[in-house]
């Protein structure tokens, strides 16, 4: 069977030990989580899981089926990229020295849609937003002009392309006539 | 209600008695020590039991559980004491058995510190519980309480942790009770799709060779009544699983026996022979499906699970039905035809006969020779008018007891399906024992399981629990013998045993018992057993090297039984 890059994209209540109930699903497989973004969600007292990873449709179905099983997970969905709009954001240090003494560096930063957000005499923090490829196909070129000091990129975050409200159309049909969690904890 | 200033124990109390609580397994410990000071008050309104180790708590709060359809509750201290309920918890997942254990925990304070007797229980046991929380506040407990209740026993039930922080069981605070009735992120009984139910009646009557397949869901969701007018107005042939055994009587005209790896050939057969395979409340585990990619391909499959995730895990179904299977057979049964399916049910006693003449008829009555495990199992079932209780161990034992038991009751077989636990059997009868006292319970057990939690002869010495305990002994580890003597060429390693005096053993704790030997012995035993009123050990030394038949072998398909 084909390994694709699935997103897998859960809401669940926001309490402690909630990712590690959600990631021990991937564990006790062996599926290895490519990146996992933790948030808060359009609902308060609600959190969202984004979580890429590669496999087989097969198993990231049944491993969505069974996170969202768990008691406290609200919903669990998982799509292909051609479903989602997704982005990552990346940081990169740079040697400001280097940076100013070749000006292909500052051709790149500017071709490649990303944005100067720190300048001083010593180092030039660079962000981009992108998909993984264009992130990493950055930090390559900065890497071939000998001015990266560090790099960091976030995991994805996704929305549906569907006009459908997964989360909205979950807490808010007919058995909607619950309290969150923090309300009945009070 | 009003408020009222006590205790964060004496709060967990009252609220487990809010849930109906009456009976409770339990091991005191230090950081418990509060809650089990409170309970000394209410020495009235709990029964509770001392058991002898802490698994033996949960497996004896499983068997209340099973045998009751009530929830069971076990109460240990931290550290060790929780440790050794992991196996008990795991058993309740893999068989969806509601049972709350509750834990001390150290105080809130020193919480990661590696505080004495401190582990992390929330963070081990969120895998193998349905619910797993830790009470870090006294004005949790009520609530915490009522969830753990409502989560336990709703949906498809299971186990439920509660990590009882010390600092918030001697706080003071004001208590006011609650319940739970809901938990917005869970669904424990979804709407089942009208449109599937349709669908599903469309393929039923169209069938000529529908089979079911009746699972533990069956008895979990009560539904022994419904299954009984569904499958007699479409004259369905039904078979149930281990787990499923006494959720159709043995002898209704329409059950054909037991499925899985040592269940009945019929229904092993006709599984790859059925055109509709419909699945109740079961979950296609490997020990009843066989080799996967042979397993029914030539049927159309109905899967009725309350359990979504159930649905095309192991087997790719046509049409799935999530939801109760209470309220899912009356909907199909109003929908489907009376049929009759005389011929196709003939079939399933035409592939009986060929194992009856092969394996049963050797099996119950050899004649001569060392004593064999199903003739006994027969005999006890019988003894007892087919109506007692049965709880195995895990073994041949349990194959044995299982296969040749008669069930006319339901709740009436409890036994380790999913994790297959050793040292089940023994604290699972206590528990049955206590929460049906108007039941005989008959534990089946084998040398190497009963030595597994044989400690808990102690309880039943000190609670006087009326437990019928069947010891089955071949002087080995018999059902991995059996697979050494089938698939690894007669090597018998680590597999025969040398077994202490079990007689005296039992005397130890008082319990009468009696050994059997001979064949014109066992009748004579099996009256004295039942007609001893309090507990009574039954040791019966049967044949060394027996082996359990039919059987599917590993990776073998449902239809390849070996008889020998
Ligand atoms: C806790 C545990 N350990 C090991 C096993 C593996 N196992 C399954 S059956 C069996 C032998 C059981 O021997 P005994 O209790 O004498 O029963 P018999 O099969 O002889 O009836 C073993 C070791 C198990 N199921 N559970
Ligand atoms: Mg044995």
């Amino acid at each position: 069977m084909d390994k694709k890059l699935y997103t897998i994209i859960i809401y669940t209540e926001n309490i402690a030990g909630m990712l590690n109930q959600v990631t021990a699903e991937f564990t006790r497989r062996m599926m290895n989580i490519d990146t996992i973004t933790a948030s808060s969600s359009s609902v308060e007292g609600v959190h969202r899981y984004t979580i890429s990873l590669w496999g087989e449709e097969d198993s990231v179905q049944k491993v969505t089926k069974r996170i969202e099983k768990k008691v406290d997970v609200l919903k669990a969905d998982y799509y292909t990229d051609n479903e989602i709009f997704f982005q990552e954001v990346a940081l990169y240090k740079l040697s400001t020295p280097v940076v100013l003494g070749n000006d292909e560096v500052s051709r790149i930063i500017r071709h490649n849609t990303a944005r100067v957000i720190e300048v001083n005499s010593t180092y030039t923090v660079v962000e981009m937003t992108g998909s993984t490829e264009d992130i990493l196909n950055l930090y390559d070129k900065f890497v071939s002009h000998n001015c990266m000091l560090q790099f960091v990129k976030s995991g994805r975050v996704a929305v549906p392309r569907s006009a459908q409200d997964v989360l909205g159309d979950y807490l808010f049909n007919e058995d909607y006539k619950r309290k969150s969690i923090k309300e009945k904890n009070k | 209600m009003a408020k009222v200033r006590i205790s964060g124990s004496e709060a967990l109390l009252r609220s487990l008695i809010n849930e109906g609580v009456d009976t409770i397994f339990g091991y005191p410990g230090g950081s418990i020590m509060p809650v089990f000071d409170a309970l000394y008050d209410h020495r009235d309104d709990f029964r509770g039991v001392l058991v002898r180790h802490e698994q033996g708590a949960v497996h004896a709060a499983q068997g209340y559980a099973r045998s009751s359809g009530r929830v069971g509750v076990s109460i240990v201290t931290s550290g060790p004491g929780a440790t050794n309920t992991l196996t008990g918890i795991s058993d309740a997942m893999l068989d969806s058995t509601p049972v709350v254990v509750i834990a001390g925990q150290v105080s809130t304070g020193v919480l990661g510190t590696d505080a004495f007797q401190e582990i992390d229980f929330v963070g081990i046991t969120q895998p193998i519980t349905k619910w797993s929380y830790q009470i870090r506040r006294p004005e949790d407990i009520a609530w915490a309480v009522a969830r753990a209740f409502y989560i336990a026993s709703t949906g498809r039930p299971g186990p439920v942790v509660l990590d009882f922080n010390k600092d918030a069981q001697v706080a003071l605070f004001d208590y006011e009770p609650e319940s739970v009735d809901n938990v917005r992120s869970y669904i424990p009984y979804p709407t089942p799709s009208l449109e599937a139910v349709e669908e599903a009646a469309r393929l039923v009557n169209e069938s000529e060779r529908p089979f079911l397949l009746v699972g533990q869901g069956v008895e979990l969701g009560e539904a022994h009544e419904e299954l009984k007018a569904f499958i007699e107005k479409a004259d369905i042939p039904a078979a149930r699983t281990l787990m499923g055994l006494s959720a159709l009587p043995t002898d209704h005209p329409l059950c054909v026996g037991m499925l899985g790896m040592h269940g009945n050939y019929g229904p092993n057969v006709n599984t790859n022979e059925c055109d509709l395979l419909i699945a109740v409340g079961m979950r296609f585990s490997d020990r009843v499906t066989g080799k996967l990619s042979t397993y029914a391909k030539q049927a159309r499959i109905i899967h009725i699970d309350i359990d979504h995730a159930e649905i095309n895990k192991n087997v790719t179904v046509d049409v799935p039905i999530v939801g109760d299977c209470k309220e899912v057979l009356p909907m199909l049964t109003a929908l489907v035809n009376k049929a009759s399916h005389k011929e196709w049910i003939d079939s399933f006693a035409r592939y009986n006969a060929i194992e009856h003449e092969k394996v049963t008829v050797k099996a119950l009555n050899p004649g001569e020779g060392p004593l064999l495990m199903g003739e006994v199992a027969r005999k006890v079932s019988e003894a007892t008018g087919n109506s007692a209780i049965l709880v195995t161990d895990v073994g041949q034992n349990q194959m044995m007891s299982a296969r040749y038991f008669k069930y006319t009751k339901p709740h009436s077989i409890l036994t380790s399906g999913g994790l297959g636990t050793m040292g089940y059997g023994l604290p699972a009868a206590i528990g049955a024992k206590i929460a049906m006292s108007d039941r005989t319970v008959c534990l089946f057990t084998g040398d190497g399981g009963m030595q597994m939690n044989i400690q808990e002869l102690g309880t039943i010495m000190e609670q006087g629990t009326a437990v019928k305990i069947i010891l089955l002994n071949n002087n080995y580890l018999g059902n991995v013998r059996q697979w050494q003597e089938l698939f690894f060429n007669h090597r018998y390693s680590w597999t025969p045993m040398l077994n202490p005096d079990y007689g005296l053993i039992a005397q130890g704790y008082g319990i009468p018992s009696r050994l059997v030997i001979e064949r014109s012995e066992l009748d004579d035993a099996i009256r004295e057993m039942l007609e001893t009123s309090g507990p009574f050990l039954l040791h019966v030394a049967v044949k060394e090297e027996a082996n359990v038949m039919p059987m599917t072998p590993p990776g073998a398909s449902v239809n390849e039984m070996i008889f020998e």
